[in-house]
């Protein structure tokens, strides 16, 4: 266990960093967006109006002074008012987590599922026409469009057969075409890299002795090979977990599925600033978490990158 | 890396000629797509030419026309019309400009800034150093999509914007590579020698960094040309990118997505067009690596 604490030291560091960074540059672009005031007030309001509604936000301060009130009130969760909802802007986002968190899960857990095995079968049966069929699947899975997946899906799914809805949320089968559509990408990633991982592990020397003393096929690719291969396919699906969460805004715009990529959307066209930038750093601290605790995993499971 | 991995086999028994063969077959497979590119390029600047229609005259009559060969008015609508009457194959011929506009433009700013900060970083080290690759550990640790929507969202869609926007998502790679042959000759005796006698620094890097770093570069540049495309199109697919009536891939299926049911060309042609220009290139890209550059297999 020992280097362990430091490795995630580390780690934890460098997440607070890259989140500090993220709520910088999104400081900077709300800033950049020019004067939020006429925004809030009505076209004919008298300019003593103005003034007080920007004395009110702080605006009139100095933009280093404004900062340190961003950031604090950033780590308070605390980014103004929805212009469009009219309540806290961090209360909206909340309120559109759950959808996304359903989504993202599900995709992740439907492309584990269906990746690792194909991933494995193809490894073992290399060159085989299941091998060639699936990866070249998985080829197209990883280099084609996200929204156009999507909207394939539907084409071809959903209208030509009618067989699941096309958008909206409610009951399983709400999920299904959505979960694959965002979970494309990852399955594609997975099973590539499982097989790869595999294929060098059913390579080396300890294979060829297990198989040489009589272990069944099946107990060497399980215990023998697959234990081996773990670490890069646990690191592979963790990071995949993690972009999902860029998948999401476009997955949920295409199904019209109410999560927060969705939610990010509609408040650029609503022009509602404070919602748009809830979200970005709200997706920010679940991306970095999520790392941090694959980062977690992946120090547990290798000792060697403790070291390193 | 599907083919890598057959390379790295366990066996290893790989004759000569068989690798002989293999090298010439991947050979054989990066011009059959860099044709493909050069033809995407030659169709998007001749798009004038070989568009059977004007991409943006709109006919109300002519509305969702299905794809027919047969042509009362002279021209025929080919891949059929979109809601607004106006040809599919001409305003696909014509998205192709805006994608390998921004993709090429994209790939051009990614690589300058990432080449800039890569020797920067590896030069001074130190405080420089850790800066830069802290930033660019930050730029990898988060989907950048979202960024992309703040910043556009701001800023308005525009070509320069889309272009920078593009191009900054992408600039990791090409400064990692960098930074990593600069630490490597940094500590040869000649890099000393040079310095000794008197040769600038802009001298080595053009005489020993990038000769050493141009495959690898190459690679990365095509791979990134796959990626600035796809996220082209899906930021006009959202209504972030090249404004309409500009046809662009991506908002072109955007367009055709509430007549799927009536009109399912609208939004496939383009999406398919889309998905086999993304395939192809980051294909060419593999295989370029395989052809090239065998030590960046390991990724």
């Amino acid at each position: 266990m020992s280097g362990l604490l430091p490795f995630l030291g580390s780690r934890l560091l460098r997440a607070l960093v890259a989140l500090w960074l993220v709520s910088s540059v999104v400081f900077v672009v709300m800033r950049l967006s020019g004067d939020p005031v006429p925004l809030l007030l009505p076209p004919d309001a008298p300019r003593s109006e103005i003034f007080r509604v920007r004395a009110e936000l702080g605006l009139d301060r100095p933009l280093p002074v404004q900062y340190l009130v961003f950031l604090g009130h950033a780590l308070s969760g605390d980014f103004g008012r929805s212009i469009h909802f009219r309540e806290p802007a961090v209360r909206v986002v909340a309120g559109y987590l759950p959808a996304t968190f359903e989504l993202g899960l599900t995709a992740f857990v439907l492309a584990a599922l269906v990746a690792l095995p194909v991933g494995i079968v193809s490894a073992v049966r290399r060159n085989s026409l299941v091998d060639q069929l699936s990866m070249g699947i998985a080829l197209i899975g990883q280099s084609a469009p996200t929204f156009f997946i999507g909207i394939l899906f539907i084409l071809i799914v959903s209208l030509k057969l009618g067989l699941l809805p096309t958008s909206g949320r409610g009951d399983w089968r709400h999920l299904v075409l959505p979960a694959l559509t965002l979970g494309a990408f990852a399955m594609a990633s997975i099973a590539r890299l499982t097989r790869s991982a595999m294929l060098e592990v059913l390579g080396a020397d300890f294979i060829r002795t297990a198989r040489a003393k009589g272990v069944a096929e099946a107990l060497v690719i399980v215990k023998h090979a697959l234990k081996n291969a773990a670490v890069p396919i646990v690191t592979i699906t963790g990071l995949q977990f993690g972009s999902l969460l860029g998948g999401a805004v476009v997955t949920e715009t295409v199904f019209a599925w109410p999560g927060i990529g969705r939610l990010a959307i509609q408040s650029i066209y609503n022009r509602d600033y404070p919602v748009v930038q809830c979200v970005v750093f709200v997706s920010a601290v679940l991306f970095i978490v999520i790392n941090f605790c694959v980062d977690l995993v992946y120090g547990l499971l290798d000792p060697r990158v403790r070291t390193g | 890396m599907a083919s890598s991995t057959l390379a790295s086999a366990p066996a290893e028994a790989a004759t000569t000629a068989v690798r002989g063969g293999r090298a010439r077959r991947t050979r054989a497979l990066v011009i059959a797509g860099g044709s493909f590119v050069a033809l995407l390029v030659i169709m998007a600047a001749a798009a004038p030419l070989l568009a059977p229609h004007d991409p943006v005259r709109q006919s109300l009559r002519a509305r969702l026309a299905a794809p027919t060969l047969s042509a009362p008015d002279g021209k025929a609508h080919l891949l059929g019309t979109d809601h607004l009457g106006r040809d599919v194959l001409a305003r696909a011929i014509f998205g192709a400009r805006v994608s390998l506009l921004v993709g090429f433009a994209a790939v051009l700013v990614g690589g300058v800034v990432g080449a800039a900060l890569g020797l920067l970083a590896g030069f001074r080290r130190g405080w420089t150093d850790t800066v830069i690759m802290t930033l660019a550990d930050a730029q990898l640790a988060f989907p950048f999509i979202l960024l992309a929507i703040g910043i556009i969202a701001v800023l308005g869609p525009s070509f320069p914007t889309l272009i920078l926007v593009v191009g900054l998502s992408g600039w990791v790679a090409y400064a990692r590579i960098i930074r990593a042959q600069v630490l490597v000759l940094r500590s040869r005796e000649f890099v000393d020698a040079i310095h000794g006698l008197g040769g600038s620094v802009a001298r080595i890097v053009a005489r020993h960094i990038l000769p050493n770093v141009v495959s690898s570069l190459v690679v990365i540049a095509t791979l990134e040309l796959a990626r600035a495309i796809v996220l082209e199109a899906t930021l006009s697919f959202l209504g972030l990118g090249i404004q309409p009536p500009t046809p662009s891939w991506g908002g072109m299926v955007h367009e055709g997505r509430e007549y799927l049911d009536s009109a399912w060309w609208i939004s496939t042609v383009p999406g398919l067009i889309l998905m086999t220009t993304s395939l192809v290139v980051s294909r060419t890209g593999d295989w370029l690596r395989d052809l090239l550059d065998p030590t960046l297999r390991g990724e």
